[in-house]
């Protein structure tokens, strides 16, 4: 990895885990093994011919969504994100059996089954959803923080979406916007190395996303986000600036996506030894070791989050599969207000 | 019934009139007055005034913050009025020409409209996206778009096209309080033209058609300018002892086509008029409700269609006068039709 991605080391890990607190540090372990039990289990659903729909999965980027949804303040704060979302939205405190139950298209789903994989909403905290659009929630963004400024609140808004994203002429409009007016938002993106096929070697002329930023004379920086300690710290200063009325920070997240775009994909585009290159990165054991070298957590807890964690996953999916499909009758609710 | 009191004024000798685009800013002025929550967004709405001066002076009364000039950016001038709207704002946003909103469709078409119904009901989008369509000003081909069609095919979107100031200040009031994204088309060439316009914030219900003119022997189903021209044609028409009847759906979605099909049962005849063009365009679903309802047993006509012709909108005078509907257009078209030549 380039000297650009900012590292934490473990002084600094030590530092931030103790201004986090012990029981939130355990949480976000717990967390990120919820979302590589939910990916995992949405995989295996697909495979036995239980979804409709497509899925793009996230396994590989839990550091990035759990760094970044911790150092805000999930419920309060706002969250837009892309079309692969599992993680954010359990990141964001997000239900798992509501979120299993919209993948299986469930009127007990978080969009009673309308919105499926790629569209799953938590408007109640905040979460005002992932998008199926390659930069669909960015302009959606310069609202929201429009909104946070007018209301005169000390919220922020987090949107996140991928390399592709960024490649999107409404990137350039967005950020621009938000930077002239000084708005509280955080752009976040992960980037996880492809669009789709399109490497981000092949579709950037800079080495780091974050480059951009100087476009919009806003700070850009570089996280790898594998290590959820340094998306978290990125993303915790990059919410402290907004809150100060300093405005937009760009966030790059470094990160990988250890399975195909959608179930469609073949990968013909990568090798098997870069996909294991990255696997050895693992966002989870690295987490989950610099707790255990912290004193935080033992080597046996790690097993018992990990149990739990797909435990809890087993009963959303119990959840899901005992709930009414929706009723053909309710077929035209939620199209007009 | 507020057409009653314009009467009693017009009685009175006292009859407030006001512009199009003055009864357009009244309706902002005074919904901003009484709401924090709605503000301005759009390209040059606040020290010029708009492109066609619609928000001259706002900016004076609300400050910048609430009459907010953009960047030349389409698409976050549309996805602010989505984020602010999911946020608890409500957003009138304005595109400068209609032209120019093909630049935000994405944020329309694949957010605005589908966000509640893929969130399950659970979000709601309230704002209005105002702008100016419509040829008749030589500006051309990219400035002269008549698109309102394009959105009455997305589900989500409402559309609404004022023909008059006074239906100006009421739908657009309405549209303000509406909890849905409304695509607001104006036309140019109304901007100036006057009506009585009371000065209390009445509303005109969305998705409601309105009867213009009553007649017995033809029914004349208009959008926008086009209902001007057809009223002047009903003028000229009456002269002749042809009496056609103008309806106005005001509303294109969710439409009220129950004036419609109740018109066109009374006068067996039925010609729509409108200014983009024809092929794909708005007549073909007037058409399309009027036959499949019961009216159909009454016509004694085909149904017409008097639109835009199928061409981008020339730069000549001439020629840009012949590319839309014009009052003899429909005079003519409406002669025809009685006279039963079809």
């Amino acid at each position: 990895m380039s000297e650009a991605i900012q590292s934490i080391t473990p002084d600094r890990a030590r530092e931030l885990l103790a201004a986090i607190g012990h029981e939130k540090a355990r949480e976000m372990l717990e967390t990120m093994y919820l979302i590589r039990a939910f990916e995992e289990k949405a995989e295996e659903l697909y495979a036995l011919g239980k979804v409709h729909g497509t899925m793009h999965l996230s396994i590989g980027q839990e550091g990035s969504a759990t760094g970044a949804s911790n150092a805000v303040r999930s419920g309060y704060d706002y969250l837009l994100n892309h079309h692969r979302g599992h993680g954010h939205c359990i990141a964001w405190g997000g239900n798992v059996n509501f979120m299993m139950a919209e993948f299986l298209g469930k009127e007990t789903g978080y969009c009673r089954g309308r919105g499926g994989s790629m569209h799953i909403a938590d408007v109640e905290r905040n979460n005002l959803g992932a998008n199926g659009i390659v930069g669909g929630g960015i302009p959606i963004a310069v609202g929201v923080g429009l909104s946070i400024h007018l209301r005169q609140t000390d919220q922020v808004c987090l949107v996140i979406f991928g390399d592709g994203a960024a490649n999107e002429g409404a990137f350039h409009e967005s950020l621009n916007m938000a930077s002239i007016w000084n708005l509280p938002i955080i752009y976040m993106c992960e980037n996880n190395q492809y669009a789709m096929s399109m490497s981000v070697k092949r579709a950037f002329k800079v080495e780091h996303i974050s480059e951009r930023a100087c476009a919009y004379n806003i700070p850009g920086v570089t996280v790898d986000g594998n290590d959820l300690l340094a998306v978290y710290e990125a993303i915790s200063e990059a919410a402290e600036r907004a809150r100060a009325g300093e405005g937009p920070t760009l966030v790059e997240s470094v990160t990988y996506r250890w399975r195909g775009h959608s179930k469609s994909d073949r990968q013909l585009y990568r090798t098997r030894e870069e996909v294991k290159e990255w696997q050895a990165r693992d966002p989870i054991p690295r987490y989950a070791n610099r707790l255990i070298e912290a004193g935080i957590i033992t080597q046996e807890d790690v097993q018992a989050i990990h149990d739990e964690a797909y435990q809890r996953i087993e009963d959303a999916v119990e959840f899901a599969e005992n709930s009414p499909e929706p009723d053909v009758s309710t077929i035209m609710d939620g199209v007009y207000a | 019934m507020l057409s009653e009191k314009h009467n009693e004024k017009e009685a009175e000798g006292a009859v407030r009139e006001l512009t199009y685009a003055e009864a357009l800013r009244e309706a902002m002025r005074q919904a901003m007055e009484k709401d924090d929550s709605i503000f301005l967004i759009g390209e040059d709405i606040g020290v010029y005034g708009g492109a066609f001066g619609v928000t001259a002076g706002l900016v004076d009364e609300f400050g910048p913050e609430r009459v907010r000039d953009t960047p030349i950016s389409e698409a976050a001038i549309a996805g602010s009025c989505i984020g602010a709207a999911l946020t608890g704002m409500r957003p009138i946003g304005e595109i400068q020409f209609m032209d120019f909103i093909t630049l935000s469709m994405e944020q329309l078409v694949l957010q605005a409209a589908k966000l509640r119904f893929m969130f399950g009901g659970k979000a709601k989008v309230p704002f209005v996206l105002r702008t100016p369509g419509g040829s008749g000003t030589g500006a051309a081909a990219q400035h002269s778009e008549t698109l309102e069609n394009w959105f009455v095919h997305v589900p989500g979107l409402k559309v609404v096209m004022p023909s008059n100031a006074y239906d100006a200040k009421g739908l657009l009031l309405s549209a303000i309080y509406d909890d849905n994204p409304v695509i607001f088309v104006e036309h140019k060439l109304l901007y100036k033209t006057k009506a009585h316009v009371p000065e209390e914030m009445y509303q005109i219900p969305l998705s409601q058609s309105h009867v213009a003119r009553e007649g017995r022997d033809l029914t004349v189903v208009a959008t926008s300018v086009m209902v001007q021209r057809a009223l002047q044609a009903a003028e000229q028409l009456s002269e002749e002892g042809i009496e056609i009847e103008v309806v106005d759906p005001r509303t294109l979605s969710p439409l009220d086509d129950r004036p419609i099909i109740e018109s066109v049962i009374k006068t067996g005849k039925a010609l729509v008029v409108h200014e983009a063009p024809t092929t794909g365009g708005y007549g073909g679903e007037i058409v399309a409700r009027i036959a499949a309802s019961e009216a159909f047993d009454y016509l004694d006509a085909p149904i017409r269609r008097l639109a835009g012709l199928d061409i981008p909108i020339p730069y000549n005078r001439t020629l840009e006068y012949h590319t839309v509907p014009q009052v003899e257009n429909i005079v003519e078209e409406a002669r025809k039709l009685v006279r039963g030549e079809y």
